[in-house]
């Protein structure tokens, strides 16, 4: 039982740096546009060399 | 939620392979940042054309496709016109069209849209916690752990759902201000009340607490919430963006030290009294008289008439319709509110007043709902009261009730639905306007086309340049090249297909309002209205061949048929709907045109308020009428309807007053969003059905007090997801 007193902040701390992760991705827009970046990634434009 | 992914092979995407043709767009200043709207595109493969497309257009810096919006931004130098971006989309094969930035205020509903993923997220992140720490409490702990756990929870929900359910508490109140009850009441009383009591458990080392209850149930509600603010927010984007597609603006003549000059302006600010000028291809925009220059009018959008009328100093237009071939002057006798479009618009708004006594299933639902909850409640712990006369049993057990009963199952049922059904109709290139309307489409029984420009492309097509003597044709094709009227330009078109090249045909000159002149091996020869040629008048849409002294050759055409249109005729007829075709032309024009589609059942020469008439008589006999117009006389009618659907080719006003719009060019679509309607009705209402189903199961327990924790936990998961993926099965 002594295990639960750091397992349990350990777990709120993990789910924590989840939702700011989320927070994150949500201010960087990344959900702006879902249907475009499942596509983008299939299309062969920089498939040989680097986005300039 | 409702996510799917569907990749689509580029060879499988129509807009990668064929080009739809341009349309007309409105003149416009250049502005620094350009957002242009692309109905057409589906694929990887468009992204990459599109985005490669634009940024080869020399003082375009950057340029990014939003495959979900369906739009394209670009920021390029302000000598680069959205105009001149749009017409290199059409040439490389996309469809496109200006959007006006400033009408767009999607920010607004972006910003909303994120702060309730935010809560969304927060709820999950409470929920899945809490249900870790109530997993110990489930499997037994007792007395001190289950203490902690509880106080452990309470700190995490407690927080939580005070931040997550701020926009039920919010419509609650405003709701209980107005001394109405809507869904959110029964939801926050239930909310409050589970906290409370839980928090009061704690306290006292109780052995219930419904923490995990109340976060599982802000999630899930929150859930359906996006949702439904997802499908709203596209429908209100996609309102705005055909609003944005004209821009409305006028070219002003002002006199102005002895000379004329043209200024660029806003046609609201345009009076009576003022001039303005109509390029060839422009659409006027304003009700006046022609001052100056010799014309053709294109009344079909206003009139539903195929043929072109001829307009000189003195003709009497009206808003929206075409210029097709001179410049012309008009004084404005009306502008702005004044005018015959506005006016249209006003019998719109009256009989949009009569649709909105419309209620959907999930009024419906939440009318029965609402109350029965309360009561519920109230009664079991009434009831509880009276037998052990505990107060704190009571509470406990009012709590129970109202968490199982709360709707999470029905908040879910019918945005989840339509999510699912209106994403799929967006990818077939059909907006949908307003959330009822699908619901409404599945009731349809009688289905009302208008003819010019809905049925048909509005675009002529010749009728017999096959029997055209080959130096006849050719002399013909000289001529007609040499103008831009769609008549001329459509002949052209033909005798070119037919494989001929133009006689040498010299002293070309065009006749704004008449036709195109010129000498061929020494005789005049002559190509347009029947008057000038000197041939007889003609009823239907012909232009007339003349050479030298000979004989006048006329040539008939009718409208090109829309693509899909027979087909989805044949189709809703052998669903067994009453279709009828209504249309502002003349009789034998629609009776062929009738007879070429398979519709018996038709009516000619209509005005715009016999249109409406005719809808409203349709709907006095219990018929549920779904119209399909373009035109300004179909506005009224459209309004009117009990669910109406209109080309993207349509005038804004036609377009405002329809609940369905289609994106592409083609009709098909509306045979696919009859039968996903009628799906999703079916879908939304075993939804209904799965939600009662579970409520009715779980209710007695919770009123007997045998409803543990563990009990509303798995009742609110499994009712919520069963609607959720019942929702997806949607085809």
């Amino acid at each position: 039982m002594e295990a639960l007193g750091f397992l349990i902040p350990v777990s709120l701390l993990l789910g924590g740096v989840g939702l700011l992760a989320f927070r994150w991705m949500l201010k960087k827009g990344q959900f702006d546009d879902p249907d475009g970046d499942a596509n983008r990634i299939l299309r062969q434009d920089y498939d040989d060399r680097p986005k300039p | 939620m409702a996510v799917t992914f569907e990749h689509i092979r580029p060879s499988a995407c129509p807009a990668c392979n064929a080009a739809p043709a341009a349309e007309d767009l409105a003149a416009t200043q250049a502005p620094a940042s350009v957002m242009l709207s692309l109905p057409g595109i589906h694929c990887a493969g468009c992204i990459s054309g599109v985005e490669r497309a634009l940024l080869a257009v020399p003082g375009v810096q950057a340029a990014r496709v939003n495959l979900t919006l369906r739009r394209a931004m670009v920021q390029a130098d302000a000598s680069v016109s959205a105009e001149a971006l749009a017409a290199v989309l059409e040439r490389a094969g996309y469809e496109a069209h200006e959007l006006d930035p400033g009408l767009l205020a999607s920010t607004e509903a972006d910003r909303a849209g994120r702060e309730l993923l935010m809560r969304l997220a927060v709820a999950f992140f409470a929920m899945m916690n809490v249900m870790l720490l109530s997993v110990a409490v489930w499997s037994g702990a007792d007395g001190v752990t289950r203490d902690m756990m509880h106080w452990i929870s309470a700190a995490i929900a407690i927080p939580a759902v005070i931040f997550s359910g701020r926009p039920f508490f919010v419509s609650a109140w405003s709701a209980l201000r107005a001394g109405r009850l809507n869904m959110d009441v029964p939801i926050t009383l239930a909310l409050g009340l589970a906290l409370v009591t839980s928090a009061y458990e704690t306290l006292h080392s109780g052995q219930h607490a419904y923490f995990d209850a109340a976060v599982m149930l802000c999630f899930f509600l929150l859930g359906g919430r996006y949702l439904d603010h997802r499908t709203r927010a596209s429908a209100r984007s996609a309102a705005q963006e055909l609003a944005a597609l004209e821009v409305p603006r006028a070219t002003r003549v002002a006199l102005a030290n002895g000379g004329a000059v043209e200024e660029t302006v806003a046609v609201a600010d345009l009076r009576p009294g003022d001039v303005v000028a109509v390029k060839p291809g422009g659409r006027i925009p304003v009700d006046g008289l022609v001052t100056e220059g010799t014309s053709e009018i294109d009344r079909s959008l206003m009139t539903g008439e195929s043929l072109p009328a001829y307009a000189a100093a003195g003709s009497p237009v009206r808003a929206g319709e075409v210029n097709l071939t001179g410049p012309l002057c008009i004084r404005v006798t009306a502008a702005g509110r004044d005018t015959a479009l506005a006016r249209i618009a006003e019998l719109v708004a009256v009989a949009e007043s009569g649709r909105a006594n419309y209620s959907s299933l999930a009024d419906q639902a939440a009318k029965l709902y609402a109350p029965g909850v309360h009561v519920l409640a109230l009664v079991s712990a009434v009831g509880w009261w009276l037998y052990t006369h505990d107060v704190r049993i009571a509470l406990n057990i009012a709590a129970a009730v109202l968490i199982i009963t709360c709707p999470c199952a029905l908040a879910l049922a019918v945005p989840a639905v339509t999510t699912a059904a209106s994403g799929r109709l967006f990818r077939k290139g059909m907006l949908i306007k307003d959330g009822t309307a699908l619901e409404r489409l599945a009731e349809v029984d009688t289905v009302v086309f208008d003819k010019t420009g809905t049925l048909t492309q509005g675009a002529p097509l010749p009728l017999d340049v096959a029997d055209l003597p080959e130096a006849k044709a050719r002399v013909a094709l000289a001529l007609a090249q040499g103008s831009s009227h769609p008549l001329a330009a459509s002949l052209a078109q033909a005798l070119t297909a037919r494989g001929l090249r133009p006689a040498e045909v010299t002293d070309l000159h065009e006749v704004p309002g008449f036709g195109i002149e010129g000498r061929w091996q020494d005789q005049a020869v002559r190509l347009g209205r029947a008057a000038w040629v000197g041939a007889p008048p003609t009823r239907e849409t012909a232009t007339c061949l003349r050479i030298g002294a000979g004989e006048p050759r006329v040539i008939g055409f009718s409208d090109r048929l829309r693509d899909g249109a027979s087909d989805l005729v044949a189709a809703l007829q052998a669903r067994g709907l009453r279709v009828i075709l209504i249309s502002g032309d003349t009789q034998p024009a629609v009776a062929r045109f009738g007879q070429t589609i398979g519709i018996t059942e038709i009516i000619a020469e209509a005005m715009p308020d016999q249109k409406a008439a005719l809808v409203a008589d349709l709907t006095e006999h219990a018929a549920k009428v779904l119209m399909v117009g373009d035109g300004l006389n179909d506005t009224a009618a459209l309004a009117r309807a009990h669910v109406s659907i209109s080309p993207a080719s349509a005038l804004d006003a036609a377009r405002s007053a329809s609940d369905m719009v289609l994106m592409g060019r083609s009709l098909s679509p509306i045979a696919d969003a009859m039968r996903t309607a009628t799906a999703a009705r079916a879908r939304i209402r075993e939804n209904f059905t799965i939600a009662t189903v579970y409520n009715v199961l779980a209710v007695p327990l919770a009123v007997a007090g045998l409803c543990s924790p563990l009990i509303a936990a798995l009742a609110m998961s499994l009712s919520s997801m069963t609607v959720g993926l019942n929702a997806l099965r949607l085809k």
